[in-house]
């Protein structure tokens, strides 16, 4: 481990030295966005400063996605999709990534698919800092990049595709908590790491939500980090119930975490008294809302994740669009999509499952 | 012939120390539930009592299975994929098909574990490559057939038998099934490691391998033992994991390997081999899970467990030091007393 870290982070201080180069070399003229948007002038002949709309989508893109760390299973489908979707533009995409989901362990991932002259890098950063500056030095080379699912910082990424806004996850699970304790009692949140992107931008808005009068009976005691670590997971479940005895619901938005929290509470005493709610894939939580430990939760489709991901990378790499606000392009079958403010797209709202409609899905 | 006539004295004297240590553990132990229970009664209540035995459980199997390892010298580090590979492969053997036995499922997690065990013991026992590196091997491979056979699957508690899922968190009269099963597992080796002459063995290896091979011990056997039974008690740890969790992904128990080794030392199983006993090792992983716990409840920043858990094993190890040093003196002053 020590040795490897410190190659990691070494290859990373080499990078960060590199595009320290580079900037100076492009700088001194201008050092504004669209320095990054076009790539440094001279290096990229290929991509247009500005949008086409009817540009073509070139054949034989070639396009990588880059995971928090392969194997995870959430990610996995993304990516999948996201390969398939390729196949509709007639692309070339391929699934590489680290086995851990550690903050620099995507640094050397991204310097082989500069080497490898990709046309697009996709990326679930693990950390928003951590990959920027190899992120920025792909750019410089006129190689598009798209975060999505957990965006990297905003300046070095053209575009990033989020799953739902975070706005509307935040603000929906403490709605959809509230209505199955009857809007009154101690809640909790168990995360993944404290420092996850996503997931704390989605505790902010939870917290903001629970400012709103018609929460005012509603108290968030703790927010407990899980890690992503099943045991850890169990263990912050069990320190939460131990200490805030009258805890009525916890909402976990990680997919470890909701099925830790389910799977401890529906094998205790708690089973029946604290609702657990949270975002969680329909195959892993099937167990739980079926015998009523859970009666909600939600996420978006991440099929459509990853096929929007796919088709906006290569509509970037085709000049369709630049990544700037308010340019529109089609993406296959889920239609028509508008870039918001920072280069940001949204799939659309989060789909609730419950005990109801929780059959209809496989994934 | 020394040895002989110090024999007697110099075993109760240092039996005595370790079980002073075992005692030391306990009392930490003791104290650590005590200050938690006092400022959040709850934590000793009956579900937080089951709570602390169910989450050491995993735990004491693989320091049981491992203290067999680290008292002969050497040391697995490949439990932690061991586990993860049993409880996906035995996962997705039980999902094809809810009739099948969780008896069965057992077995096999047991037989997966013990055919990494012996490969582990193979290479360091007759390729007589050093066992970090070996074990280290080892991890990496293991965790990479455990990747590709996953291939970024996941592995629900919808899929599984529900006679499984009962088996992590049901019991018997109140008593859960897997602390129980630890508790069985980690008493059998005890008592053989104590009172069987191919027990003793393990230590003797483990305090000089010239010396037992010298005596016509059967080194290469007894090490292969260790890591067959290392490896086998991974692959009940894996199997328990997947009926604890529920669901499970490629890199389950990923990391795994330190935490058994920092428990196991912490228990008083010296890393340069040959003294320890198991249920130190035990109380050693009871000790680390309750500690994680016990800061959760007690509203602790979750840095300082990691910080908690160094700090221990520093002590442990400066505390074997210290122990080893006084007792080599002792019995050098008596043996000179006596006239050897």
């Amino acid at each position: 481990m020590f040795t490897s870290s410190r190659r990691v982070a070494s290859a990373a201080a080499l990078v960060g030295l590199l595009s320290l180069g580079l900037s100076a070399c492009g700088g001194g003229t201008t050092k504004d966005s669209t320095a990054a948007q076009g790539g440094g002038g001279q290096t990229t002949g290929s991509a247009p400063a500005s949008a086409d709309p009817n540009a073509p989508i070139k054949e034989g893109l070639k396009i990588a996605f880059l995971p928090k760390q392969i194997n995870n299973p959430y990610e996995t489908i993304v990516d999948k999709a996201g390969i398939e979707a390729a196949g509709e533009y007639k692309g070339e995409a391929k699934e590489v990534g680290p086995s851990d989901a550690s903050a620099s362990s995507q640094v050397s991932y991204i310097n082989t698919l500069i080497q490898q002259k990709q046309d697009a890098i996709l990326i679930a950063a693990n950390d928003a800092n951590a990959v920027c500056g190899p992120l920025k030095q792909a750019m410089s080379k006129g190689i598009k990049v798209v975060a999505y699912d957990s965006d990297a910082a905003k300046d070095c990424r053209n575009l990033f595709i989020n799953q739902a806004s975070s706005e509307e996850i935040g603000r929906s699970q403490v709605k959809m908590l509230s209505d199955q304790i009857g809007g009154k009692g101690e809640i909790a949140i168990l995360s993944a790491t404290a420092n996850a992107t996503n997931q704390n931008a989605w505790i902010e808005f939870m917290k903001d939500e629970l400012g709103k009068p018609e929460y005012k009976d509603l108290k968030l005691v703790k927010v407990a980090y899980g890690d992503d670590d099943d045991q850890k997971s169990f263990q912050e479940t069990q320190g939460l119930l131990q200490a805030y005895p009258d805890l009525k619901g916890i909402i976990s938005p990680t997919t470890v975490g909701i099925s830790a929290a389910s799977r401890y509470i529906s094998g205790s005493k708690y089973k029946g008294k604290v609702a657990v709610t949270g975002l969680g894939t329909p195959n892993q939580m099937r167990e739980y809302v079926k015998n009523g430990t859970v009666k909600e939760f939600a996420l978006w489709n991440p099929k459509d994740l990853g096929y929007l991901a796919s088709f906006s990378a290569a509509a970037l790499a085709s000049g369709r669009i630049t990544g700037a606000e308010g340019e529109k392009f089609t993406a296959g079958k889920l239609g028509e999509f508008t870039i918001g403010k920072d280069g940001e797209i949204i799939l659309g709202p989060p789909f609730t499952f419950n005990a109801e409609n929780i059959d209809e899905f496989d994934f | 012939m020394t040895a002989v006539t110090a024999g007697r004295g110099g075993r109760s004297l240092v039996d005595l120390v370790f079980r002073a240590r075992e005692l030391s553990i306990v009392a930490a132990l003791v104290l650590l539930v005590a200050v938690t229970t006092g400022v959040n009664g709850n934590f000793l209540s009956g579900q937080g009592v089951k709570d602390i035995f169910l989450n050491a459980s995993i735990l004491v199997l693989l320091a049981v299975g491992q203290s067999f390892v680290i008292i002969t010298k050497n040391i697995d580090l490949s439990v932690g994929s061991v586990v993860g590979l049993v409880a996906f492969t035995v996962g997705d053997f039980l999902a094809a098909d809810h009739g099948r036995g969780i008896v069965f499922a057992v077995i096999l997690g047991v037989a997966i574990g013990a055919v990494c065990g012996l490969a582990n013991g193979l290479l360091v026992s007759f390729g007589r490559v050093p066992a970090l590196v070996v074990t280290l091997g080892t991890l990496y491979v293991i965790q990479g057939l455990d990747h590709f056979i996953a291939h970024g699957r996941q592995i629900n508690a919808v899929d599984l038998p529900p006679a499984l899922l009962s088996m992590g968190n049901g019991g018997v009269l109140g008593i859960p099934y897997l602390p129980l099963i630890a508790v069985l597992v980690m008493v059998a080796a005890g008592y053989y490691l104590r009172s069987y002459a191919s027990g003793r063995d393990f230590y003797a290896i483990g305090s000089s391998p010239e010396a037992a091979r010298l005596a016509g011990l059967p080194v290469r056997r007894r090490v292969m033992t260790a890591y067959l039974l290392s490896g086998g008690l991974a692959g009940l740890a894996g199997v328990l994991w997947l009926a604890r969790f529920g669901t499970v992904v490629a890199d389950a128990a990923g990391g795994w390997e330190l935490q058994v080794v920092s428990a196991v030392v912490v228990g008083g199983v010296a890393i340069t081999g040959g003294v320890g006993s198991v249920y130190g090792a035990a109380l050693g992983a009871l000790l680390l899970t309750t500690i994680t716990s016990a800061l959760v409840v007690l509203k602790v920043d979750p840095f300082w467990q990691q910080a908690i858990t160094g700090a221990l094993l520093l002590l442990a190890i400066s505390v074997d030091r210290l122990l080893a040093l006084r007792v080599a003196r002792i019995l050098r002053r008596r043996n000179a007393r006596h006239g050897s």
